[in-house]
């Protein structure tokens, strides 16, 4: 059985778009022999319109893919390509207009509460109580998995303090703590229900060098040890091409290109007789920039 | 382990929770604290000032000062016991927007029901300790003898009525689920339409016939005649029956209305994409 399967998901969003007044102007001007269509629905991430409707913005389009228990799989793509949304309506935390995803044999909305028991996630921005320390958000979420207090505080140290952390930063405030320090604890929560199933949404940016190594052998050891399937969106070309077994390229919220590493890097043919990156493959692919996390919409 | 062990140690995850931000943002419980105390000081104070507000500089002679005071003063303490569960139940949503922690949360495999109840576990016994101070401190200022006063019947009676507010309240933090930027402000609206249809600070009967009318409706409006006659008339537990009924009577079916309410609006929020936008 695989750990995920993706049926033709769809999921587009309305967008914000002109004032309800300017809307109407906007709809009493194509009343005066105008075409009707609304204003907005030129191409970018597939932002359309329909008569009458409000824009909409197509953010994973007809999806399809699977992965097998215990695999790496790599998601990429340009900012506002999909994979956050993908993420979400994976762990539930959307719900898709059309398709279906099973998690671990279990639908993602006629079932929630059993892939919720058997997943955990790690997002780019590390959410936290930022006035309680890493000790009492981390207690609030495994208490959320109806984790035992007493193994909880043990597992807590020991995982953050393996993850680098010293342990009087256990018990101060998140907020005294730098973005690299809290992102590790982040990734404690995730690890502390023991997730068959583990969501990591750029889980290593804003990570200096050596913490981002550290992040990376915690996901190289939940694979080896204990055969956690993983999910990872990132946009470090490296990181995806030294840790994913197979890897898909998303771009306007379709995928690409699915394949190993090595698979899509054959794709393409080096132009100066370098040895072909995934950046190649990727910019290749997609027509796009690399660009910074901030510009991310979805 | 069973499914109920997991879903209480998820309840009491709220509670603990709770304590723990109370702990670290104390400074803010003490000036919460100082202006709940101040704000029914000053509205109570309006009872001993009766004769100079009326013209006349001593007390009317047909008015009961201390009653009046105390009237006045259950008014602000019931109301606070109420709005102070219902504000704790909307931070349900409030909080972790604010934190950016509610994806976290509404990705737990819990119940709503396990949810709100360790939310509203919380939130009567806080609500119940900080009206308690706030009584105390009153109480020292205005030298008022609550001796013949029924006390455990006023208690019982603003429990019972809490039940109601829980569901009240959990219907309104269906708005910040629906409306990230502005949902928060919006649960105001529910607790200024009770507070002027309830009786706070007058009899209902002085309202305008619609008024009067919709005060039938609103919980509060029984859990303040209860309270008032237990402390103020020293009315026996068993004849505050007829208040008890009907506050519990719509708790029974405020809770599962919010329940239902609020999974729509969660339904809602996830096929629009609402949950990971901060407001």
């Amino acid at each position: 059985m695989d750990a995920i399967t993706v049926s033709d998901v769809y999921k587009k969003f309305s967008k914000p778009a002109d004032s309800f007044w300017k809307r109407m102007l906007n709809r009493n001007h194509a009343g005066n022999g105008k075409n009707g269509n609304g204003s907005n629905g030129n191409g970018k991430n597939g932002a359309s319109a329909e008569n009458g409707h409000l824009p909409y913005v197509v953010a994973v389009d007809h999806v399809t893919f699977s992965v097998p228990k215990g695999e790496i799989f790599g998601v990429l793509g340009p900012n506002g390509g999909g994979k956050s949304t993908l993420i979400r309506l994976i762990s539930t935390l959307m719900l898709p207009d059309s398709g279906r995803i099973d998690v671990l044999g279990y639908d993602v909305v006629r079932q929630p509460m059993k892939v919720q028991e058997r997943i955990n996630r790690v997002s780019v921005e590390a959410s936290f109580f930022k006035k309680l320390s890493p000790m009492e958000n981390l207690l609030y979420g495994a208490r959320l998995y109806g984790l035992e207090a007493g193994d909880v505080r043990k597992r807590v140290v020991e995982i953050l303090t393996r993850l680098g952390l010293e342990k009087r930063d256990i018990f101060n405030p998140m907020e005294e703590m730098s973005r690299g320090m809290q992102q590790k604890v982040a990734i404690a929560r995730a690890l502390l229900s023991r997730p068959e199933l583990l969501l990591l949404d750029e889980p290593t940016t804003g990570l200096d060098p050596r913490s981002k190594r550290e992040v990376q052998a915690v996901i190289r050891e939940l694979r080896d040890q204990d055969g956690t399937t993983m999910i990872l969106t990132t946009h470090d070309m490296t990181e995806a091409d030294t840790l994913c077994d197979r890897i898909a390229i998303m771009n306007h919220g379709k995928i690409i290109a699915l394949d190993t590493p090595q698979a899509l890097k054959a794709m393409i043919v080096s132009k100066n007789g370098t040895e072909v990156t995934l950046e190649d493959v990727f910019l290749e692919l997609t027509g796009s920039k690399l660009v910074s996390e901030e510009e991310e919409p979805v | 382990m069973t499914a109920l062990t997991v879903q209480f140690r998820a309840s009491y995850a709220f509670v603990e929770r709770n304590f723990n931000l109370i702990k670290r943002y104390w400074s803010w419980e003490l000036v919460w604290l100082v202006y709940s105390v101040a704000e029914s000081l000053s509205v109570s104070f309006i009872g001993l000032g009766m004769g100079a507000i009326s013209g006349s500089d001593q007390p009317l002679p047909q008015v009961d000062t201390s009653y009046f005071v105390l009237y006045l003063l259950i008014g602000t303490l019931v109301w606070r016991f109420l709005s102070t569960i219902f504000y704790w139940i909307t931070d349900l949503i409030n909080i972790e927007r604010w934190e950016g922690t509610i994806e976290y949360t509404l990705m737990a495999p819990i119940h709503r029901l396990t949810h709100m109840a360790g939310q509203t576990f919380f939130s009567v016994v806080y609500s119940l300790l900080f009206t308690g101070v706030i009584l105390g401190i009153t109480a020292m200022v205005f030298e008022i003898d609550l001796g013949e006063a029924n006390l455990l019947g006023g208690v019982l009676v603003l429990l019972a009525g809490s039940f109601s507010f829980i569901g009240i309240g959990i219907m309104a933090s269906s708005l910040p689920l629906l409306f990230p930027e502005r949902g928060s402000q919006m649960t105001h609206v529910f607790v200024a339409l009770l507070l002027l249809i309830s009786g706070v600070y007058y009899p209902v009967s002085v309202l305008p016939g619609f008024l009067k009318e919709l005060a039938v409706i609103s919980p509060a409006t029984y859990v303040l005649e209860g309270v008032r006659l237990a402390l103020l008339d020293s009315a026996p537990t068993g004849s505050l029956w007829r208040f008890v009924w009907p506050v519990l009577l719509m708790g029974m079916a405020l809770i599962p209305a919010g329940l239902w309410v609020f999974g729509q609006a969660e339904r809602y929020a996830k096929r629009k994409g609402k949950l990971h936008r901060n407001g």
